[in-house]
């Protein structure tokens, strides 16, 4: 039988044909240069239209940057190194990079105590912004303001020592008496906090040279460190207030709930450089006559304010956002409202919220530059105040705008990053 | 067993103000309400106690006074013996200006990079989300100093004098020079108030074809063409009247005259530098609530779309740009609402919005530093609570109507 078929058969092939290469239409580079690049005739103009943009941009920067002297005193000289040819005067920035940095009047000698809590500021802030990190680290993150605050300003080790007591005393006394009642334990947390620091307070002034830092004032902080300064400082201040305002918003207690409205929808409604004005020229009218406060301290509270109305309002997204029987079950449960919050709904809405969150921290971070108008020397104000107006670099624009730009475009850029990234890992369902 | 459900065992007591869920409320808005209070009259009576200390009152009476200061740009009439009440009002008409102006191009800036953004073009996607990520990672504040630098560094209206002139002008019509963009201005001769009045008329006819065209679309089923009508119904009828009445309308167009342009209009320098500054910056955000409002259309929509018969022109304008809309509006005035704030940056390239005159110089030279700056947030909150309030009502009218 077998023999039979083999022989009648016999127009059929025994063996595959090779394979041939595809069209070349069809295939590699050629394939995807059609298609993304040349798939109609629109598509083909725009396509040249960007080339020409990319071109025009590239042709004015590349020679431009290869062509930049890195090592000048000043714009002259730049300009007879260059020898009519295009170059940028990157002197400036070799030249002037500490001031950029730290400002003109921060000791020079003692540049690497912003250095190490730059540095510091990430190995601290790891844990939190990378749940893989072990839970016992987070203690490097608590301790990483006093730290800083040592750092940066100096003065006896006991100032921010007395502080962290205050905040272990006040959290030691939170944990005993919350299973009471949250208010409870919160009103004993503060006062054990306060009467450590009031306690504290006289020992750190009985004692002020011990391991004492060379003390800087805040006037003499500067340059992006100052941008650094307040982005972090205001932004970690803005989240607890930003939560508390929301809450409120959300209250049914119209009291409580309208004092929110009207707080939050004031900030919102004017400028940033309202409040500023108001920091600068109007806070002090406000005080206890005599009372001193630096001018760095009243633009962190107005800039707190400021970004905790802006963080209410993304978080009231977020506790509108959660479905209502989160609420109900929680109350099902048995739980009071502060448990309920605690437990159950800020860790949902919270978790919502990161994306608008790292949104206002970006724009808010942006926003320090305005400190520049009121007359601080930040990154923005040292370019334009100093630098610019001294005679040997005036005129030395797109170097310098172009560095304080690159600098703030890395920062924000990896925030946002950062924040799709986390976005990804707390993502729980499953699309 | 004593029952738990039913706490009204002895009327009233004091503990329940503290224990009792239905009274703890109110304790919780009193102590509130006396905190507030309390801080309220801490701060009033150090303000009180402060202007006495220093000689000073609360009064708006300096509004009246002579503003003794020059504004490079203004809208209305005036000189440096204007008071300052008209300072402070050339400043807001100023800030409404460089708004309204930003507001236009970052809206059509941010529309072409959205829809390009979302685009086949590998090149041009790339280049959006450059422009995009380039502008909204990167303060305002250095966009709006770096756009000043670069109309700075436009050439002298020198440049153009001469047989062969450095620069020369777009068109024959349009210079720029660091002194300024200069653009023609029409000029309105007798009879152009009728070829305005056409042209109005023009605009109502377009409206009322097209309802008429939808009308008569239900009522019998057919369908009128729109855009050709539409277009011949807005200019020919102004077209034929503009040289029936003899070309009433011409331009003025600017001249080198000496050291500077004369005739036209000019736009000054800093407000160039502020427009520009906040349209390309704003636009990359706009761009991205575009390109978010398209990509929220589920591709569902458009498929039943197609699958009832519809060609994708109709596609687009009856089922995903309706959708879109109700997602890109929203965020789409509240970033109208951010050029209006971040206007006040003006102060840094010397425009005189509100916040450079009566928060600026006015503050400076009559040192009543509360009272103009109430008055700037003033002006400020107006406008937002006026937009947010239309948000408001747009939003209302393009909810979704849940049963």
């Amino acid at each position: 039988m077998s023999d039979m078929h083999s022989e009648s058969v016999g127009y059929v092939r025994e063996t595959f044909l090779s394979e041939k290469e595809p069209p070349l239409q069809e295939t590699g580079l050629f394939k995807w240069v059609r298609v993304n690049l040349f798939s109609n005739w629109f598509y083909a103009l725009l396509t040249l239209a960007a080339i020409y943009v990319v071109y025009v941009l590239l042709s004015g920067f590349i020679p431009w940057f290869l062509g930049g002297v890195w090592q000048a005193d000043s714009i002259r000289e730049c300009r007879e190194i260059a020898g009519g040819e295009v170059g940028g005067c990157f002197a400036v920035l070799t030249d002037r990079w500490y001031q950029l940095l730290f400002g003109f009047s921060y000791p020079s000698d003692k540049y690497w105590r912003p250095t190490l809590a730059f540095v510091l500021l990430f190995i601290c802030a790891a844990p939190v912004l990378f749940p893989a990190i072990p839970r016992p680290f987070m203690i490097l993150t608590l301790l990483f303001p006093f730290t800083a605050y040592w750092l940066l300003w100096g003065g006896t080790i006991l100032v921010p020592l007395v502080a962290l007591a205050g905040v272990v005393a006040g959290y030691v006394v939170y944990s005993r008496l919350v299973a009471r009642s949250f208010a409870i334990g919160l009103f004993g947390g503060v006062v054990a906090a306060a009467v450590v620091w009031w306690l504290g307070g006289f020992v750190s002034e009985a004692e002020p040279r011990f391991l004492a830092l060379q003390e800087v004032a805040s006037r003499d902080m500067g340059g992006f460190m100052l941008n650094m300064i307040l982005g972090v400082i205001c932004v970690s201040l803005s989240l607890p207030f930003g939560i508390v305002l929301a809450l409120g918003r959300q209250s049914s207690l119209p009291i409580i709930k309208w004092i929110c409205i009207v707080f939050i929808e004031f900030v919102r409604g004017v400028p940033l450089i309202t409040l500023l004005f108001v920091a600068n020229v109007v806070l002090a009218y406000f005080l206890p006559p005599g009372t001193n406060f630096d001018l760095i301290l009243r633009v962190i509270i107005m800039i707190t304010m400021f970004a905790s109305a802006y963080i209410a309002e993304v978080i009231r997204g977020g506790l509108a956002a959660l479905p209502r029987g989160q609420y109900e079950g929680a109350e099902s449960l048995g739980l009071d409202y502060a448990q309920s919050m605690r437990l159950i709904i800020l860790p949902q809405a919270l978790k919502i919220s990161i994306p608008g969150i790292v949104n206002v921290s970006v724009g808010l971070f942006k926003d320090t530059t305005l400190v520049s108008i009121i007359s601080m020397f930040d990154l923005v104000g040292m370019i334009r105040g100093p630098i610019l107006a001294s005679t040997d670099w005036n005129g030395v624009y797109w170097e310098l705008y172009g560095f304080a730009a690159l600098l703030f475009f890395i920062v924000c850029y990896s925030i946002s990053q950062y924040s799709q990234w986390l976005e990804r890992q707390l993502a729980t369902d499953h699309r | 067993m004593a029952s738990v459900t039913d706490p009204h065992d002895g009327g009233f007591r004091l503990s329940m103000l503290l224990n009792d869920r239905r009274y703890r409320g109110l304790t919780f808005q009193f102590f509130a309400l006396i905190l507030i209070i309390v801080a309220m009259a801490f701060l009033g009576i150090n303000l009180v106690r402060n202007l006495a200390a220093a000689g000073l009152n609360f009064s708006y009476e300096f509004l009246g006074d002579p503003a003794n200061y020059d504004i490079n740009q203004t809208m209305i009439d005036y000189t440096s013996r204007s008071t300052h009440l008209r300072a402070a009002l050339v400043g807001l008409l100023n800030t409404l200006l460089v708004s309204v102006m930003a507001c236009v191009t970052a809206t059509i800036l941010g529309v072409i990079a959205g829809v390009l953004r979302l685009s086949k073009n590998w090149l041009v996607r790339k280049l959006m989300s450059a422009y995009v990520e380039a502008f909204r990672n990167v303060p305002v504040l250095i966009w709006i100093l770096m756009i000043g630098t670069v109309v700075q560094q436009l050439p002298s209206p020198s440049a153009f004098r001469g047989d062969d002139p450095d620069s020369s002008m777009w068109l024959g019509l349009i210079a720029a020079t660091n002194r300024g963009i200069y653009i023609p201005a029409p000029i309105w001769g007798p009879g152009s108030l009728i070829v305005i009045a056409v042209f109005l008329a023009s605009i109502v006819g377009v409206v009322l074809y097209r309802r008429y065209a939808v009308a008569k679309l239900y009522s019998d089923g057919t369908l009128l063409p729109t855009f050709w009508p539409s277009l011949g119904i807005l200019f020919v009828p102004t077209i034929l009247a503009y040289f029936l009445m003899g070309q009433p309308v011409s331009l003025d167009v600017p001249e080198l005259q000496g050291f500077n342009f004369g005739g036209g209009l000019q736009i000054g320098r800093p407000l160039i530098a502020l427009w520009l500054a906040l349209s390309v910056y704003t636009g990359a955000f706009i761009a991205e609530n575009v390109r978010a409002g398209i990509l929220s259309v589920s591709h569902g929509q458009t498929e039943a779309a197609a699958s009832l018969g519809l060609r994708s022109n109709r596609i687009m304008s009856l089922v995903v740009l309706p959708q879109a809309l109700r997602v890109i509006v929203p965020p789409l005035i509240s970033q109208y609402l951010n050029i209006t704030k971040n206007s006040s940056l003006a102060i840094a390239v010397g425009y005189a919005d509100i916040t450079a005159t009566l928060g600026g110089i006015t503050l400076n030279q009559t040192g009543r530093a509360i009272e103009t700056i109430l008055l700037l947030m003033l002006f400020y909150l107006v406008i937002s609570l006026s937009i947010s309030g239309v948000m408001n009502v747009y939003n209302a009218s393009v909810s979704l109507k849940e049963r």
